[in-house]
């Protein structure tokens, strides 16, 4: 069967920045705005998240002509949970310190809408190459959006970035950065910027 | 092949979906069967990780495992070697999931002198402030294990039986109160008893 639709290089570009699933689709906020006051946390957060995402539109797409349509969104959470259960036990049993800090987020990645809506839009349409390609795609635009906050606000809220001090000791940490609000704040300024962006950009084309 | 009315038997519907239970229930188990050791490992380390926090003046190598009542405990020594308290697991049901506790107990087990939430999936934001408040944990430091604890919605004073309910997380604070009074009631005698019997 030939398939319709992006191929697996516009795929995979496409998840990076176009369509970015943090910063363009606003999806996945549960995570982005709750693990992103600190660098590893956030990058354990979309480790765990690729990890699911690229299991799970594998598996999908290779079952995608079995799947029956009235089904497939059970099918899917199936899958999802059973990888991010894995995640879980895994990050258990090999970082429990982290794995105490994202507590119940990481559980959470079952109902990330990220994974089911690239089960749904790519791997139940298209072949494992480009359900692949996809993945990992927007797994590096999920990680670059988690990052891009995190960053902003570990060096502002703590002065630290991956736990290493680069602002001097006489910063004073904003503590709005590690709070929630800081996640609201840093979120909106960064979709700002890129709104302000892609919109001059697009007045010149 | 119309999509809205239904066609076909059970199996041929439910295949793919009874396959993958089993084929995924399978691959946990595979997982669960692997990894558990270790994540039982880590829960203990960081047990004895906390001794010192929950038992004042204890040691955290000094502290050997002991079965009391039919429940693994850990007994903590200061470093002279006189036991000055017990640490012991208790788990129950919290508002989402199991919620796993360390209830730091004196010598006689007459009362609490700290708790520890070791694991817990309660509501990010809300329930789960009783591992992010270190207040919440303060309230249960001192309190006499006599007569259950219990939840008010009021300002408490320490060691008045009386614990501070989080504010939009009553059922996890009632949670975890239920938890430590039901370990507490169901061993505080025999913990007394082999504290005694080892000082002999």
């Amino acid at each position: 069967m030939t398939s319709q639709g992006p191929t697996a290089a516009e795929r995979f570009l496409n998840g990076i920045i176009p369509e970015n699933p943090t910063l363009r689709q606003l999806l996945g906020m549960c995570p982005t705005l709750a693990v992103t006051n600190g660098v590893k946390p956030a990058l354990t957060m979309a480790g765990a998240t690729a990890f699911v995402l690229i299991c799970a539109n594998v598996i999908t797409s290779l079952m995608r002509k079995a799947i029956k349509p009235h089904l497939r969104i059970l099918v899917f959470t199936l899958t999802i949970a059973t990888f991010v259960t894995i995640a879980d036990r895994f990050l258990q049993a090999f970082m429990p310190e982290m794995s105490k800090v994202l507590g119940p987020y990481v559980p959470l990645i079952i109902v990330n809408c990220i994974i089911i809506c690239r089960c749904e839009v790519c791997a139940a349409k298209q072949s494992v190459g480009i359900a692949a390609a996809d993945a990992v795609g927007v797994s590096l635009g999920f990680t670059l959006g988690l990052g891009a906050i995190s960053v902003i606000r570990e060096i502002l809220g703590s002065g630290t970035l991956l736990g290493l001090r680069v602002l001097p000791q006489a910063w004073p940490n904003w503590g709005i950065q590690v709070l929630p609000p800081g996640a609201f704040l840093t979120l909106g300024l960064i979709l700002g910027f890129v709104n302000w962006y892609s919109g001059r950009r697009a007045a010149r084309a | 092949m119309t999509e809205a009315t239904p066609h076909g038997g059970f199996w041929s519907q439910s295949w793919l979906v009874v396959l993958l239970s089993l084929a995924f229930g399978a691959a946990l188990a595979a997982v669960e069967i692997t990894l558990a050791p270790r994540i039982r490992e880590n829960k203990r380390n960081a047990t004895v990780s906390q001794i010192p926090e929950l038992v004042p003046g204890a040691v955290r190598e000094a502290s050997r495992e002991r079965v009391v009542g039919g429940a693994t405990v850990l007994a903590a020594f200061d470093a002279s070697g006189q036991q000055v308290g017990w640490v012991v697991p208790a788990a129950g049901q919290g508002f989402a999931d199991r919620i796993e506790l360390l209830i730091g107990l004196d010598a006689t087990a007459s009362t609490i002198t700290g708790i520890y939430v070791l694991d817990q999936k309660e509501t990010p934001g809300l329930g789960d402030f009783i591992t992010v408040r270190e207040r919440f944990r303060k309230y249960f430091e001192g309190q006499p294990t006599g007569a259950p604890l219990k939840v008010v919605k009021r300002e408490v004073t320490a060691g008045s039986g009386e614990i501070r309910a989080l504010t939009g997380a009553t059922i996890s604070s009632e949670a975890v109160t239920g938890i430590v009074n039901q370990r507490v009631h169901e061993l505080a005698s025999a913990l007394a008893a082999a504290a005694a019997g080892s000082e002999s």
